[in-house]
């Protein structure tokens, strides 16, 4: 077939292309140790003049060459891994290519986002973000996004569902990863603030959501005099019902925690499987007031050498919790912290000072702990810590809860540089941490079971590489699951500073592409991506070819927040409006290029509810609908129905039209709503 | 109706019955094994054809794929002799732009009938392994010019279709009425169109080859005791 020829001949001359650059980085970097990679040298070397005119026009060195091939994507061809990165105060999440970096999809999980109607009109968004409304007469605009969990089977990614918290509101969100799309926000009862999640256990069954400005519990009030006895931290473990895709905050729990400010979380897999770790700070319990002379938080929570912490039997909560063992905040079944200690649910183990992330290694035998103000990174062995709790190796702290012997618990510590936060592992028995204040990620090696996997010595820091700047969280492929996969690691940077143009004051952060593919001090910074809206914190990458979302709706007629066909599902032909006093029902269809039907006519003071199915079967066929002044507006991917609800409170011819460019004929995709005055107004006008 | 005489009968009348000229001379049944096959080949033949055009029930006779740049992957429609599938409502979906109807409004009677039909024209393929005379032609014959009237319908219907657009279409005025090609490229609009014959088709015509292989050798086989017979009736 003539097609087929063509595609063979270009496939072929990008082959060819693609050999001579690289044998022109092959030869570039035999030329690395001279001056500048001008190209004079590399013509000498008898590489095309072409290639190495256009790299000496741009001013591109030989690491530049061979960074732009390994992160080249070319028109048409997909990315290997998918990113999901949270979208920081801008309270959503986005789904990045990796390794081309593209920014595939905005999915909007904590506020409104018009692109995908979510939250202008279209009933099911509506009720899924009221439903994280903390008061019902307060409505959250937004959310401070922090850790996405993608769901785990056997420890292991799925690609079903992603979950992710909102900080600022204590609230949890879950993804279906089938359509991209937010179908659950649920509240904390008993929290207003959120940090140690979200986390997944290996198998999804709990969602982790841990605190961290410790508060009265159950959104009460008490004076800060009143901080020891009445100020409270917690953990939440919300059940995950994966038929459903809910959580089901029925029955979920959560423990009673000392005032101390949890912070992080992960989940034990394999050996550590039914544990939880959380650390804090602010074991010191400072309670700030600076402006009174009191010491202001960030000194009065950074006086002692070390914080807890937190080992939590996990299996064993959960039996506590489901013989009823609890007590009812607002609600919600707790697990009081007398009762966490009575069932031995609660160990503390002392940690170096103000730590940020606890992150478990893939086989499950050892937490990873970094004090953001101490240079080393602190290695537990999980066997240690069970010892330790069988030897009955404590002393109980203020509160009672157990803490074991730093000494007998800790496996190593690693010398890394400043700043230490977060850490993350590879396939070949390395561990990354980025390193804040030296903005830098550090690549170290893994000792005991990983020894074997690379030929540096256990336990050292191998390479370490800067980025650009004041690096937080950092995420491999895959690099917190049991397996691993190497290959790509992406150092999410706080500041950029000079790295991108200036766009005013407000600066983008920068997340950064790192080729981890081979052993050693090999790691390279590939690529700059600027991300502008909200500051990310936590991502995960995941394998593209896990995901297998759908292309368009199972069925016409698609409710997407039941993922089952609408009652309200309209097929051609079946469109109607009905009238019953002042209640308006319409049905309409959407394909290209009409609505059906086009002229709507109501009166002023009509209740109006609208459904609309997009009867299109074809991938990218969706259509908007928006009406004017209503702060209508929706997005119908195809087969979908929607439906929205509003009062007629204001008369007028309103063009009602299609916002997504579906066609040719897509400004013909339009219609009126006609809103008669009621007769009383207009009396009263012509009187 | 009159009721057929048991074939016995018929071979103990004196004279040759209408049945019997119709039916024409068993096959001797004292042939020798290696010239039995003589006599079964045309009707293993047929019975292979009537196979054929049965399984080809099962499978598209026709196919067109459409090509333009918003879809990578092409639309296609397979047609059956009882059903299309594929793209059918996507590629209605952009036909109403140029005033073109349905394509399920096609060919109606034909696809309700065409299963029983085509086991008519199988079964009398299988009542022909019955007929030792020249008559056998008028049986296989349906079954034989089978795949023409199919493509002969189907052209009809794209002519119809193709030349009875609605004037009042949203592209009337940039697409002329056209006929698109039964077979190879042709081109609406940004739409490269490609015609292919599938699978069932090309059974349905390799039935049609068979059933002409059959006849020669039922010829071969039968017409010399044919010939006999009506000398010995004579």
């Amino acid at each position: 077939m003539a097609l087929n020829n063509r595609n063979f001949g270009r496939t072929k001359a990008i082959v060819a292309f693609l050999l001579v650059l690289l044998l022109a980085v092959g030869l570039f970097a035999s030329c690395r140790d001279q001056q500048e990679p001008g190209s004079e040298q590399l013509e000498e070397s008898g590489i095309s003049s072409d290639l190495a005119a256009i790299a000496e026009a741009r001013g591109l060195t030989p690491d530049d060459v061979s960074a732009a091939l390994k992160t080249y994507t070319p028109s048409g061809t997909h990315d290997e891994y998918i990113l999901f990165a949270s979208g920081g105060h801008a309270g959503q999440v986005y789904a990045i290519g990796v390794p081309s970096m593209r920014i595939l999809k905005q999915i909007a999980v904590f506020t409104p986002e018009p692109w995908q109607g979510y939250g202008y009109g279209a009933k099911g968004s509506m009720e899924v973000l009221a439903g994280g409304y903390v008061n019902e007469d307060l409505p959250l605009t937004w959310g401070d996004t922090h850790h996405p969990a993608l769901s785990e089977t056997g420890g292991e990614y799925d690609g079903d569902w992603l979950f992710i918290n909102d900080k600022a509101n204590a609230r949890v969100a879950v993804i279906d990863l089938r359509d991209f799309e937010t179908k659950q926000i649920v509240k904390n009862p008993i929290s207003l603030s959120d940090h140690g999640g979200t986390f997944s256990t290996p198998d999804t069954e709990w969602v982790i959501e841990g605190g961290q400005y410790a508060a009265p519990l159950g959104w009460s009030y008490s004076s800060i005099e009143n901080y020891r006895d009445d100020y409270r931290g917690m953990i939440t473990l919300w059940k995950f019902d994966r038929e459903a895709g809910r959580i089901r905050p029925e029955e979920s729990f959560a423990m009673e925690l000392p005032p101390y400010w949890q912070d992080l979380c992960d989940a034990g897999k394999l050996v550590s499987d039914g544990w939880i770790f959380c650390n804090s700070f602010n074991t010191e319990m400072a309670t700030g007031g600076v402006e009174k002379g009191e010491p202001a938080f960030e000194s009065g929570a950074s006086q002692r050498d070390m914080d807890y912490l937190h080992v939590i039997n996990l299996d064993r909560a959960v039996e506590v919790a489901a013989a009823g063992n609890t007590t009812e905040v607002n609600g919600f079944p707790v697990i009081s912290l007398d009762t966490a200690l009575e069932e031995e649910l609660l160990y503390f183990v002392p940690e170096p000072k103000s730590p940020h992330g606890v992150d478990v290694t893939p086989g499950g035998e050892y937490l990873v702990i970094s004090g953001k103000l101490d240079p080393h990174t602190t290695v537990f062995s999980f066997e240690k810590i069970m010892a330790a709790i069988e030897a009955g190796d404590y002393e109980p702290d203020e509160y009672g809860v157990p803490v074991l012997n730093f000494d007998s618990v800790m496996e190593t510590q690693v010398e890394l540089g400043l700043g230490p936060l977060h850490t993350q592992f590879d396939d070949k028995g390395y561990a990354y941490t980025s390193l804040f204040l030296d903005s830098a990620v550090a690549r170290w090696s893994l000792g005991g079971p990983y020894a074997d996997l690379n030929d540096d010595p256990d336990w050292t820091l191998v390479q370490k590489t800067p980025v650009h700047y004041n690096v937080g969280h950092l995420v491999a492929a895959e690099g917190d699951t049991v397996s691993p996969d190497g290959n790509y690691l992406v150092s999410m940077n706080k500041w950029a500073v000079d790295r991108f143009a200036n766009v005013g004051p407000l600066l983008p952060q920068n997340f950064q592409l790192i080729d981890i593919a081979n052993p050693g001090a090999t790691m390279q910074l590939l690529y700059d991506m600027p991300i502008p809206d909200g500051e990310p914190h936590y991502a995960q990458i995941i394998k593209a070819d896990k995901l297998e979302p759908w292309e368009v709706y199972p069925e016409v007629g698609w409710d997407p927040i039941t993922q089952s066909v609408s009652p309200h599902a309209t097929a051609a032909g079946e469109e109607r409006i009905e009238r019953d006093g002042n209640n308006v029902e319409i049905w309409m269809t959407a394909v290209r290029s009409h609505f059906t039907p086009e002229h709507v006519e109501i009166r002023k003071g009509d209740h109006v509810t609208w459904h609309i199915t997009n009867i299109e079967r074809a991938y990218d066929a969706t259509h908007g609908f928006t009406i004017p002044a209503y702060n209508i507006n929706l997005s119908l991917e195809p087969g979908e129905t929607e439906t929205i609800e509003f009062e007629a409170t204001h008369d007028g011819v309103f063009s009602y039209y299609c916002t997504e460019f579906c066609s040719a004929l897509h400004l013909e995709m339009t219609g009126y709503l006609f809103i008669e005055p009621d007769d009383s107004q207009a009396f009263s006008e012509s009187d | 109706m009159s009721v057929r005489p048991p074939y016995r009968r018929v071979r103990k009348m004196a004279t040759m019955s209408v049945v019997k000229k119709f039916f024409g001379p068993r096959a001797p049944a004292d042939a020798p094994p290696d010239e039995r096959i003589r006599y079964r080949l045309p009707a293993m033949l047929l019975a292979t054809a009537a196979v054929l055009l049965l399984i080809s029930i099962f499978l598209p006779y026709w196919k067109m794929t459409l090509m333009a740049p918003q879809y990578p992957g092409g639309l296609s429609v397979q047609v059956y002799v009882n059903q299309m599938t594929g793209d059918v409502a996507e590629i209605d979906g952009l036909n109403h732009y140029i005033g073109m109807r349905p394509l399920g409004e096609a060919a109606q009677l034909e696809r309700s009938m065409s299963i029983a039909a085509i086991t008519m024209l199988s079964l009398l393929l299988l009542a022909a392994i019955f007929i030792n005379t020249k008559w056998v032609t008028l049986l296989v014959l349906p079954a034989l010019l089978m795949p023409f009237v199919f493509l002969a319908d189907m052209y009809f219907w794209m002519r119809n279709f193709g030349l009875n657009l609605d004037p009042t279409a949203p592209l009337s005025s940039s697409i002329e009425p056209f006929v698109p090609p039964i077979l190879g490229e042709g081109l609406v609009g940004q739409f490269r169109t490609i015609a292919e014959f599938q699978i069932g088709l090309y059974m349905a015509f390799l039935a049609s080859f068979i059933i002409i292989v059959a006849l020669y050798f039922h010829r071969r086989a039968f017409k010399p005791l044919v010939e006999k017979m009506e000398a010995g009736a004579a």
